[in-house]
């Protein structure tokens, strides 16, 4: 693993309250991302433990490691979840979940969870892609796209310019604020060129803030020409890392002229919950089937 | 009368004093934060080497990536025109040029004249063009010079799945996290960027000759992967990176 | 569905969007044998329907990978689009 791109703290939950053992049903989701994994585990389709931490050197241990620390101090094992869904990019390599599910579908049916099913465009931002998606009220998919070739509006790229301009990344929104007009966008999408606009755009006597402002309002924009490919409709949610940046949501909301609904859990555990969801699914239908 | 051809690219300036078809000099210098001031300097220099005053160059024709800044050009050509000019003159033959330089990729069809007939670019993304062996060399932490050579001795394909300068950085850094050899990595890098390249150049069909020219084209690495993807003899000018600096001052010569 | 594939950099938006519904009433498949460069597979995607996708290594160079189909000069329609029956691919460029 290189560099830590978004700071955030490895963690576990449960619900103290809910007594698992007389659950109907306990299923759990796992998403194996390239920079966090995180578990959900659902009984009888509430959400009872999950847990976030860091993404090891391969998939089945990262898995393992997070629907262990999930269990933690739950009482429950392994061998009490009755279906498992992997989702994210290492989800093909979960020896113990019985079923994968791509993040886009898992990401749309936990925010539809989340959110309530008012929720039709969800936008994720994080450390190394894009995402927008458009829902329909049940969280299936009706229009999807990713990107994740380009840096550009990803967290790594507002790492590079925040790493240029020597600024810590969890300032960068609010120091984007402190400008007193909005200045143009940066002129390069490019990463790599962005950078020597930068540092241009400095020696023509540009303080920090304004630069700052200049990169948050251009990746914004990109974000945007992203979502309208899908198409925005309301309600809207923004997921992910950079779903934390206020400097990037804030000029996305404004741009869109909507505002993004407020999170009740952890939008980190999106994919996981959807993943988790589905498996409950998967196992009502061969309940049924016996 | 003398005439000056200034090529501003991305990363370095190239100035040519052309008289009656002979170089009376020429500059190299890198194009830094402040474009304008650094062409300037440079212009002034290139003047001294030739022992001329300013007002001795009936015309000054600007062309690459920072043409605008340029204060003192009296017209301006596109980098592709200028391509195909200044190739076309050294080389009668050549049909198709592919211009690798710091920010851009083109691929230039020509007419024996040395007019553009069509063209396709690779701009604005870093992956496409010499910024990314520049950042893998960065990556590799080797000099620029050296990461050409290197790829030559690989003895292992390994395959670069990132298709974004960013991401390759990071890519690298793991593959060399993983020992693998340096010379592989520099291999991969080369032949994702000649990929990238030769696709760019099939949009506007290739012809024979072909002509490498700009940045790149000093880069052995380079030259030998783009061969094998192109399936094709390339041929190279001596001096790759004056050739757009070279077809403006042409242009400016023809034109007075 | 639209399952929008491939992506947007600096230079431009690169993307080939399936559209499921139409993908899923085709019997043929010809897209994948269309294709000189293999961009296309047949999944079982996320709703159990069997549809084409874009192999996911191609999925982030398609601009490379689409670019002999698209020459500058005497473009035709691209192979992809003419074989599907259903007219289930688009491209976005
Ligand atoms: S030819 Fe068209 S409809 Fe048939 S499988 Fe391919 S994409 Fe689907
Ligand atoms: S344009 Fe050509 S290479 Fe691209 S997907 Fe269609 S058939 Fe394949």
């Amino acid at each position: 693993m290189d560099k830590q791109f978004w700071r955030w703290k490895e963690y576990n939950w449960k619900e103290e309250k809910l007594n698992w053992k007389e659950a109907r049903s306990i299923t759990a989701g796992i998403d194996v991302g390239s920079v966090s994994s995180q578990a959900v585990i659902l009984t009888a389709g509430k959400i009872f433990a999950y847990s976030s931490q860091r993404t090891g050197s391969d998939s089945p241990q990262s898995a393992q490691k997070a629907i262990n620390w999930a269990l933690e101090g739950t009482g429950m094992k392994l061998e009490d979840i009755q279906f498992i869904v992997g989702t994210g990019y290492g989800r093909v390599n979960i020896p113990f979940a019985q079923k994968a599910i791509t993040e886009i579908a898992c990401h749309a049916r936990g925010a539809n969870f989340m959110y309530g099913s008012s929720v039709r465009t969800i936008l994720d931002m994080g450390g190394q892609d894009c995402k927008a998606i458009r829902c329909d009220e049940r969280g299936k998919v009706v229009s999807f796209l990713m990107n994740d070739k380009c840096a550009a509006g990803t967290g790594r790229g507002m790492e590079v310019f925040a790493d240029l301009l020597t600024i810590p990344i969890e300032e960068i929104g609010d120091l984007s604020f402190t400008v007193e007009q909005e200045p143009p966008p940066v002129s390069c999408t490019c990463v790599v060129f962005a950078k020597s606009e930068a540092l241009r755009l400095l020696r023509q006597g540009w303080p920090k803030n304004k630069v700052v402002a200049s990169y948050c309002s251009a990746m914004a924009h990109r974000v945007v020409t992203l979502l309208e490919r899908v198409g925005v409709e309301k309600e809207f949610a923004i997921t992910g890392g950079i779903g934390k940046n206020r400097g990037v949501v804030g000029r996305i909301e404004k741009e869109l002229n909507v505002k993004a609904l407020t999170p009740t859990w952890d939008t980190q555990i999106a994919g996981a919950l959807g993943a988790a969801l589905f498996a409950q699914a998967l196992l009502e239908k061969t309940k049924s089937l016996n | 009368m003398p005439v000056a051809g200034v090529d501003i690219g991305g990363k370095t300036t190239k100035i040519i004093i052309l008289e009656d078809h002979k170089i009376l000099a020429k500059n190299l210098v890198l194009t830094g934060l402040e474009t304008g001031k650094t062409a300037l300097t440079a212009f002034q220099q290139v003047l001294n080497d030739a022992g001329l005053s300013p007002d001795k160059i009936s015309k000054i024709t600007v062309t690459g990536v920072g043409k605008k800044e340029f204060s003192l050009g009296h017209n301006e050509v596109s980098e592709v025109k200028a391509d195909a000019k200044g190739t076309v003159y050294l080389f009668p033959s050549a049909r198709t040029v592919i211009d690798v330089g710091a920010e851009e990729g083109r691929g230039v069809k020509c007419s024996p004249e040395g007019k553009v007939v069509d063209f396709a670019l690779n701009e604005k993304c870093a992956a496409g063009s010499g910024s990314f062996v520049e950042a893998m060399a960065r990556a590799l932490e080797l000099p620029l010079e050296e990461i050409g050579k290197l790829a030559l001795i690989s003895t292992q394909q390994i395959p670069m799945n990132a298709q974004c300068a960013v991401f390759a950085e990071s890519e690298v850094v793991s593959l060399l996290h993983a020992k693998t050899p340096k010379s592989d990595i520099a291999k991969a890098v080369h032949n994702a960027i000649a990929n990238r390249i030769s696709s760019m150049t099939r949009k506007i069909g290739i012809e024979k000759e072909v002509i490498l020219i700009g940045g790149m084209a000093k880069n052995l690495g380079f030259i030998d992967s783009l061969k094998k993807d192109l399936g094709l003899e390339i041929l190279i000018p001596e001096e790759p990176e004056f050739v757009g600096a070279l077809g403006a001052a042409l242009i400016a010569q023809e034109e007075t | 569905m639209l399952a929008n594939y491939g992506y947007k950099d600096g230079s431009g938006d690169y993307y080939i969007t399936i559209d499921t519904d139409k993908c899923v009433t085709c019997s043929d498949r010809k897209c994948i044998q269309a294709c000189p460069q293999k961009v296309f597979e047949i999944i079982t995607d996320d709703y159990d329907q069997e549809v084409a996708s874009v192999v996911s290594d191609q999925s982030k160079k398609l601009k490379y990978s689409c670019a002999p189909c698209k020459p500058n000069v005497g473009r035709k329609e691209l192979p992809c689009v003419l074989a599907c029956e259903p007219k289930a691919i688009n491209h976005s460029w």
